[in-house]
């Protein structure tokens, strides 16, 4: 029988690691190679439960395995949480279009994310230092609503710091223990001057009212239109332009998208609710 | 391109034919109305129907299908429909509707579940006999089609001219005794044509269809989107008997075993509530009203620009008969929208 673009195929989960309260990363193999570009998405599936759309978290050069980091948030979100390590679920896609990172070459990228909007970053953050060299520099700003709350604090809190050409900030909404970086939302944290904007791109990706936000702060700064890459979220189904969810104006966002500069959807309204 | 005159008499016999070679769908009466179903004899069939309950894209895109199945551990088992079947009696409009789909369900990613069964699908259309009482295909500009069929009938009285446009329209021919159609025949039909393309309209739109997508550029923050909606059931019959709807959902069933299921697709509906709600609970067209903009705006701004500026409303006028509050008449919103906007 023919393979369909609706036919998944099998992965294990090789492991999975807490990352927050509400956010798992599921490191999935799949059992042939499976390619995609950073930002694209992919419908993991939970044989007989349901699938759901999620952007991988891992980088692209890594093709045996991608991370997947998930939150608790609908039906088939909480059962992919009760799952162990060696579960049996299906992958299929990479679907849309994900982040142009050549045209990012020799500009400053400016990276602003919050909660689990971390995760399609990740992917993005290790791509870019994959070839840091090409950028004229990586500059992150995060935010969480508390230090627990952060995924990737291993990495973030440390050696991602570290990195030459990388320059990392965070806030959290409600501080507590010893955190003593920024407190309040993460556009709070952002300047006019943290990038050079006459050359540099902007990549936001959050919950849809930190985007909104950010973004109108971005345009403040002065960031061209069509240089501000926005993560987009809605409903979606089939995961490549048939079901009907996720229409945003013209676009549907799982083929059009899920990453579109802001210069494509500023003109309907409503973007964000 | 051929165009014969059969009479009526050999009309059924070339029916019953088919009938006797593959399945056939033909409009029969339901009640007092009028649907699509399996016939099983031409004398069941009313080509002189006014509008079908249900359009005929369920013959395409069914309200439930199975995709494929499964075993957890054993793989997934694509499940792709063919069975060759006629779909006799259907409507110009519903022509244009079924094309419009066959346009979406290709481009990008071709969608083969939907595209095989109508590799399968062999359409008999038939020019309109009866206006529905809420049909305004004239407005639209699908009273009448000249593609999208393998077969077009036209009812000149004693006779039906058959328009022969396809391979397949001639495969399915070659069982009928028919004459070359004389000038007078065409001359019959040329006059319907001409009658049709004004007469389909119980609701006249006030505007070219084209200027559509411009007047909603306006037309956003419209009160009318709230005044209509504030009788709205939220109950998707709109969507339901809308023959350029084609939204849906993709789901899995499991077994009694546990172990094997079936991931399908069903029907959805845009002014359904929950249409566009995501994990975590935002919805991002929480009110009826923002759902009844959405699907005027899908159907003369977002979906015209995947199809080359055809407005995916084809004036059946099913809509206009199912919403039981009476506010999903399109042309009712869009001349509220001309009147209070202009066209300028």
């Amino acid at each position: 029988m023919k393979h369909t673009l609706y036919q998944p195929i099998n992965a294990r989960i090789a492991e999975i690691i807490d990352e927050s309260p509400t956010i798992k990363s599921f490191i999935v193999v799949p059992e042939t190679e499976f390619k995609f570009e950073t930002g694209q998405f992919v419908e993991l599936t939970l044989p007989g439960r349901g699938e759901a759309p999620f952007t991988p978290s891992s980088s692209p050069a890594v093709t045996e395995m991608m991370e997947i980091s998930i939150m608790k948030a609908g039906r088939v979100t909480a059962l992919l949480h009760e799952c162990a390590p060696d579960t049996l679920v299906g992958i299929r896609g990479p679907y849309g279009r994900g982040y142009p990172v050549d045209d990012f070459v020799g500009k400053h990228v400016y990276i602003i994310g919050g909660g689990v909007g971390l995760a399609p970053i990740r992917s993005l953050f290790l791509t870019l230092v994959d070839r840091v060299g090409d950028f004229k520099s990586v500059v992150c700003r995060f935010g969480a609503r508390s230090p627990q709350d952060f995924i990737y604090k291993k990495a973030l809190f440390g050696p991602w710091r570290k990195l030459n050409g990388v320059d990392i900030e965070l806030t959290v909404d409600q501080a507590n223990g010893d955190w003593d970086d920024h407190v309040g939302v993460v556009t709070s944290i952002l300047r006019p001057d943290d990038v050079d904007i006459a050359n540099a791109v902007a990549v936001v990706c959050g919950p849809p009212i930190m985007m909104k936000f950010a973004t109108k702060k971005l345009l403040e700064f002065g960031f061209p239109h069509d240089r501000i890459y926005l993560s987009m979220e809605k409903n979606m189904s089939c995961g490549f332009g048939k079901c009907g969810h996720c229409m945003l104006g013209k676009y549907y966002v799982c083929k059009d998208g899920p990453v579109f500069t802001y210069d494509q959807i500023e003109t309907y309204p409503n973007i964000w609710d | 391109m051929t165009t014969k005159t059969i009479s009526k008499k050999a009309f059924k016999e070339f029916v019953n034919a088919i009938i006797a070679a593959e399945k056939v769908i033909g409009v029969q009466a339901k009640g007092e109305r009028f649907d699509f179903a399996e016939l099983t004899s031409a004398d069941d069939l009313r080509l002189d129907y006014d509008v079908t309950l249900q359009a005929p894209k369920k013959y395409f895109l069914p309200p439930c299908e199975t995709l494929m199945t499964f075993e957890v551990g054993g793989g997934y088992q694509s499940h792709i429909a063919d069975e060759p079947f006629v779909l006799l009696g259907v409507h110009p409009y519903d022509v244009v509707a079924i094309a419009q789909m066959d346009e979406l369900f290709s481009q990008n990613n071709a969608d083969v579940h939907y595209l095989k069964r109508r590799a399968n699908a062999t359409i008999v259309a038939v020019d309109v006999v009866t206006a529905s009482k809420n049909v305004f295909a004239s407005s639209m500009k699908t009273a009448t089609t000249r593609t999208g069929f393998d077969i077009l009938l036209t009812d000149i009285g004693n006779a039906y001219v058959m328009e022969i446009a396809t391979e397949k329209g001639r495969k399915l021919a070659a069982q009928a005794t028919a004459t070359v159609a004389s000038a007078d025949d065409l001359a019959k039909r040329e006059s319907i044509w001409k009658a049709n393309e004004k007469g389909l309209n119980k609701h006249p739109l006030e505007v070219n269809p084209e200027y559509l997508g411009k007047l909603l550029d306006k037309a956003y923050d419209h009160p009318v989107w709230e005044e209509k909606a504030a009788t709205c059931f939220s109950c998707g019959s709109c969507n339901l008997v809308c023959p350029t709807c084609y939204c849906f959902n993709v789901q899995d069933d499991v077994n009694w075993d546990l172990k094997t299921g079936q991931r399908g697709r069903a029907w959805d509906g845009c002014l359904l509530d929950g249409f566009a709600k995501v994990a975590g609970g935002h919805d991002f067209r929480k009110k009826r009203a923002d759902r009844f903009r959405h699907r005027l705006y899908r159907k003369a701004k977002y979906v015209p620009a995947k199809i080359d500026g055809q407005i995916a409303c084809v004036g059946c006028g099913r809509c206009v008969g199912a919403c039981l509050p009476d506010i999903a008449n399109p042309v009712s919103v869009y001349n509220r929208l001309v009147d209070d906007l202009g066209i300028g």
